[in-house]
């Protein structure tokens, strides 16, 4: 079985971003940039898969700018076998990389797709589902236990109030939670070797994809600043605050 | 303009989260009816009915929608979009499935996690955990949106005086089925409703010392109980307890943070309450930069004395 993985390159999870002075966007030029962290579950988990022997192919897939290479070997050096780069300097939301996805599933004709949930810059979390509706697929979206069972994947989803398992029917789609699994880090061999695995790289219109946003950004500000208050000398104190000054208890 | 609410529901009740959703519709503007998808679920609807500001009840009720699962509730939500120019879910587990797939197969850009209407095209939404806000504009026809409820207020549960209107339910789609669940009963409020939340980290160094320590002051104020994702991570409490970025958004009247070092992610779940306070025995701990009130204190010491004392 084939598995397709989506993964987004991102500023790194460490990096406190700076809104722009003219309210433009957040300010990315030389920020650490990695793979988003739910991505990388994913691509841990399909290979945790292959070596279960449930999965016989990793492909990863990245859309974006030219460096989104890195993030390909990234996934190649974790395990993935092989990359598809789609590369596009156009600005990508999540129905653009679904169709973009679609396009890529028709031609490789996977029977899973495991994407991160939803990624830490745009905090969109709709890729999957849009892509799972494209395709007409099942999902299980929040997942934190995959089993494959014969033609199906029995999927636990974290839901509210706690756990929900689902048997959704393959080709499905598959998105991660935080506790799906904990990622190894890449091995120096296996970075090595990653350099070696092979790397398509398509335009969107070689794919016949219109990626043109259907959402624009007027402006992008600071949140309102959260004061810090004031250190209280012992409980009692505590106590006088919240029940005198803040009037919460 | 009218707008289509997806409904949060169990069936016999309808859950508070879509009362926040009914008022970011009622702030758009234009008629707001309000789709129930379940089995059974007249109570559900009557319920959604007499919402203030409702003026339709849309009812699909047939055995496939027993467990609610995405890919049906999807299908059933794009049977009835026609004519409805904004579509609203909330943005808690089951909205967050259901809406980008109504968004896909209606060809639609979806706008994820409002905080506020500016109109009826504009939406202010969080970007990388909170710590931008961003104001995006749809150039589609139909908007679909999910609604982050702590940033609208909870519509009346009364006062409304909708019609609920029954709708041919459709069949399964046969692509998913329901094998279990394991849902925590919880005798507290719900960490999204709650007014007190009592929250743990790291610091408390076990399960056992979690519930030891936190239990009997959340008791005492009635509060509902959370975590950092490291607490979560160690297995101290259940995923469901988790606070922050990618779990959930609270914003109550008090937040008491404890043994918690205060990472960006748990911020940017937390931020918004209306007063916090810190308690943790590293002056340098990044929670006191956020919290109204910071003790610095051994929890062991402080939360037990506060536990008596209040």
């Amino acid at each position: 079985m084939k598995v397709l993985v989506p993964v987004k390159r991102v500023v790194d999870y460490n990096v406190k971003v700076r809104v722009k002075a003219d309210n433009s966007g957040v300010d990315i030029a030389n920020v650490k940039m990695s793979m988003n962290p739910f991505c990388e579950i994913a691509v841990e988990e399909a290979v945790r898969l292959k070596e279960k022997g449930a999965v016989t192919e990793i492909v990863a897939v990245s859309a974006g700018v030219a460096q989104c290479q890195e993030t390909l070997r990234n996934a190649m050096a974790i395990g993935a076998d092989r990359g598809i780069l789609i590369e596009t300097d156009v600005e990508l939301q999540p129905l653009a990389v679904a169709k973009l996805l679609k396009a890529v599933v028709d031609r490789e004709q996977p029977q899973l797709v495991i994407l991160g949930k939803q990624a830490i810059d745009d905090d969109a979390n709709q890729t999957g589902q849009m892509l799972a509706a494209l395709l007409n697929w099942g999902q299980a979206t929040f997942a934190s236990k995959v089993e494959i069972e014969g033609n199906a994947a029995k999927v636990t989803c974290e839901v509210d109030g706690g756990l929900e398992t689902v048997s959704v029917k393959l080709p499905a789609i598959i998105t991660t939670d935080l506790r799906l699994n904990e990622p190894r880090y890449a091995t120096l061999p296996n970075i090595m070797k990653a350099k070696k695995k092979q790397l398509d790289t398509f335009k969107p219109a070689d794919l016949g994809v219109d990626v043109t946003p259907r959402l624009t950004t007027l402006k992008v500000e600071e949140p309102p600043k959260r004061k810090g208050g004031v250190k209280v000398a012992d409980v009692a104190a505590l106590i006088d605050k919240l029940k005198n000054e803040a009037k919460v208890i | 303009m009218a707008n289509l609410v997806i409904a949060e529901h169990d069936h016999g009740s309808l859950k508070a989260a879509t009362l926040n959703v009914i008022t970011a519709a009622t702030a758009i503007g234009g008629d707001v009816h309000v789709l129930v998808v379940g089995h059974n679920a007249k109570a559900a609807a009557d319920a959604a009915a007499q919402v203030a500001g409702v003026s339709k009840v849309l009812l699909a009720d047939g055995a496939a929608h027993a467990h609610q699962l995405p890919e049906n509730t999807a299908s059933q939500v794009v049977a009835v979009a026609g004519g409805y120019t904004h579509i609203l879910a909330p943005a808690t587990p089951h909205g967050k499935a259901v809406a980008p797939r109504v968004a896909a197969l209606l060809d639609k850009a979806q706008i994820s996690d409002i905080m506020k209407v500016i109109d009826a095209d504009t939406f202010m939404r969080p970007i990388y955990a909170g710590n931008a806000y961003a104001t995006v504009k749809s150039s589609d026809s139909v908007k679909v949106i999910t609604v982050r409820g702590t940033a609208f207020a909870a519509a009346a549960q009364s006062g409304g005086s909708g019609a609920v209107e029954t709708i041919a339910a459709l069949g399964d789609g046969g692509l998913s089925s329901f094998v279990s669940a394991e849902i925590v009963k919880l005798e507290r409020p719900e960490l999204t409703a709650a007014k007190i939340i009592v929250s743990g980290g790291r610091g408390l160094g076990s399960g056992e010392k979690y519930r030891e320590v936190l239990t009997p002051l959340a008791d005492k104020l009635g509060a509902a109980m959370g975590a950092s994702r490291a607490a979560v991570d160690a297995g101290y409490v259940p995923n469901d307890y988790q606070v922050g970025q990618t779990g959930k958004i609270v914003a109550p009247e008090l937040y008491i943070a404890i043994g918690m070092s205060g990472a960006i992610q748990h911020l940017a779940g937390m931020k918004d309450s209306k007063v916090i306070v810190a308690i943790n025995k590293d002056p340098d701990a990044p929670i006191f930069s956020v919290a109204d009130y910071g003790l610095v204190a051994d929890l062991f010491d402080a939360v037990p004395e506060l536990t008596a004392k209040l």
